[in-house]
């Protein structure tokens, strides 16, 4: 596994995501209301909108556009219209920074 | 009879039929649309991307099956008779139905000036397509109507250095659903990227060259396409002796005035907790409906309720819309580095809020918004103003109290 750092904890908001393009592709990273860091696949499973704009809230991210859920640690789609699942990725916070195994 | 009749493939149709599964119910479950395709989505019709009308199906033909519907497509309900409990078919069959939703959704208006049968309307697939089949660069289309999807197509056509031109009865663009803060700001965006404005004109006549407006003058045009708004398509409703107004009527339940009859989406007029009907023409009104009126007809009595909202994209320009904003409430403005948004206070209480920025960058702010208004939360102004004021925490600690 190769470990990408993906930026700082502190600029992600607690109970928050950002956008991280890699690679060609986009993910999305998220801080968990305890601190804790996941990535999932950056666009909605629905159409392809970046869930990073979307709000966290506990562990659930709902897309911008039309109010599709997914819980961000394990990928599951929690409401329609989304209804396939997000791909997950390793994330973990080591001295302050962000990594993701994007392999 | 047996089963479940629904009438309409739209949004609100199909996703009626997918939650009465949803919701536990096992009899016949079938869903007549005219259109001659899978159920499909229309916003992204004037949104196009690439260049090519999208056709985004709603569902895909083995969750229609794998669900028990069976879906008549390309088939209209040409007669309705609620004494008898039957539906007629144009393929000349007869269905008889326990229970019926009316998921008819709207037309476009008709202009009357002479001519108006020159001009496309843009409501359907097989309209997108009339449309952008008849568009290439320096051809000069002209929009009569600069509500939302005018204005959307208006974007597209922009995008494609189509010349266009917009002819608007009223003083104002967007005058309808749109503060005129956010209206203005989409006006300003639309004359900066070459949209030709004739406000407050109406059209005398169309011709073979063009638009003759009430003026005078002529606008020459390759293509006229009308987007006068629409009205809620209520014929067999209205036919078979249903209650009717600027929609079908129904309760807070969504049932007509025939007891075993619901409606849902564009074409319903559901009756407001302080008396009168109120008709939504929006995607996700269509599927909350759509669910309220399946748990019923499954045998819930739920009353709808929700927090109208809506969304359209204009250019690189994200608006959405939650709550009826009105020019009488008192208005809190935030400026964020993304875009703006405008809260609207009734006597303290939040009950509207509007966002003008960047793609779907507001969207968690009117999210939130949402949720506020619906807790009839009364916040601070000045914290509503503040941008550094996390509305999150707001929610918090109004749930905490
Ligand atoms: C171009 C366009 C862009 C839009 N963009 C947005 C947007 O950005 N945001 C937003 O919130 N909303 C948008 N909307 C509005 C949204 O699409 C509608 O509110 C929604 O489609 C309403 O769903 P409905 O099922 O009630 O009606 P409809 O989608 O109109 O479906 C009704 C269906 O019933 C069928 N039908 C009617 N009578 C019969 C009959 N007798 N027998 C059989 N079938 C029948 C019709 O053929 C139709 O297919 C847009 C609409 C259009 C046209
Ligand atoms: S694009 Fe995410 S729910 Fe539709």
């Amino acid at each position: 596994m190769t470990w990408i750092t993906a930026g700082k904890l502190e600029d992600i908001e607690q109970e928050g995501a950002i956008r991280f393009d890699h690679g060609g592709r986009t993910y999305a990273i998220y801080r968990g209301p305890d601190d804790s860091v996941y990535c999932t696949a950056g666009l909605c499973t629905h159409e392809a909108i970046h869930l990073a704009d979307g709000l966290v809230i506990d562990f659930e991210v709902e897309c911008p556009k039309h109010s599709g859920a997914f819980d961000y640690r394990t990928g599951e789609a929690l409401r329609l219209p989304a209804c396939e699942n997000l791909k997950t990725y390793p994330a973990e916070v080591v001295d302050g920074e962000v990594r993701v195994a994007l392999g | 009879m047996d089963g479940i009749v629904i009438i309409g493939a739209g949004e609100s149709g199909t996703r009626a039929a997918f939650a009465l599964r949803e919701a536990g119910y096992r009899r016949p479950v079938t869903l007549v649309g005219a259109e001659p395709h899978l159920p499909y989505e229309r916003p992204p019709l004037s949104k196009p991307v690439g260049g090519m009308v999208q056709m985004t199906p709603i569902c895909a033909r083995e969750a229609l099956e794998a669900a028990g519907i069976s879906y008549l497509e390309g088939c209209s309900v040409s007669k309705l008779d609620a004494v008898a409990a039957t539906v007629s078919l144009s393929d000349g069959r007869v269905l008889g139905y326990e229970k019926l939703l009316l998921a008819t959704g709207a037309r476009p208006r008709r202009l009357a000036c002479p001519g108006a049968e020159r001009a496309l309307d843009f409501r359907t697939h097989a309209d997108a397509e009339a449309i952008f089949a008849n568009v290439a660069p320096g051809r000069r289309v002209a929009i009569i109507g600069a509500g939302l999807i005018g204005m959307e197509l208006a974007a597209v056509l922009r995008g494609k250095d189509v010349a266009v031109s917009v002819i608007e009865t009223a003083p104002k663009v967007l005058g309808r659903a749109v503060p005129a803060r956010f209206a203005d700001k989409l006006h300003a965006r639309h004359a900066a990227e070459g949209v030709r404005f004739h406000l407050d004109r109406t059209v005398a006549a169309i011709g073979e060259d063009g638009v003759v407006l009430s003026d005078g003058s002529i606008l020459p045009a390759d293509l006229v396409v009308s987007a006068i708004g629409v009205v809620p398509e209520m014929t067999l409703a209205e036919a078979s002796g249903l209650a009717t107004a600027n929609g079908i009527l129904t309760d807070a339940c969504l049932r007509t005035s025939a007891p075993n009859i619901f409606a849902a989406g564009d074409c319903a007029a559901v009756a407001q907790p302080g008396g009168g009907h109120i008709r939504h023409e929006s995607w996700r009104n269509a599927r909350m409906q759509a669910e309220t009126a399946a748990r019923n007809m499954a045998g819930a009595a739920e009353t709808f309720a929700s927090v109208p909202w809506f969304w359209s994209d204009q250019y690189d320009l994200g608006l959405q819309i939650a709550g009826r904003p009105q020019p009488a409430h008192q208005t809190v403005l935030r400026t964020t580095a993304e875009g703006e948004l405008e809260f609207y206070l009734d006597d303290g209480r939040l009950v509207a809020v509007a966002g003008l920025g960047f793609g779907n960058s507001l969207a968690k702010h009117i999210k939130l918004a949402e949720m506020l208004i619906a807790a009839s939360i009364r916040p601070e102004p000045a914290a509503l103003a503040d941008p550094g004021v996390n509305l999150k925490t707001l929610l918090k600690s109004a749930r905490a109290a």
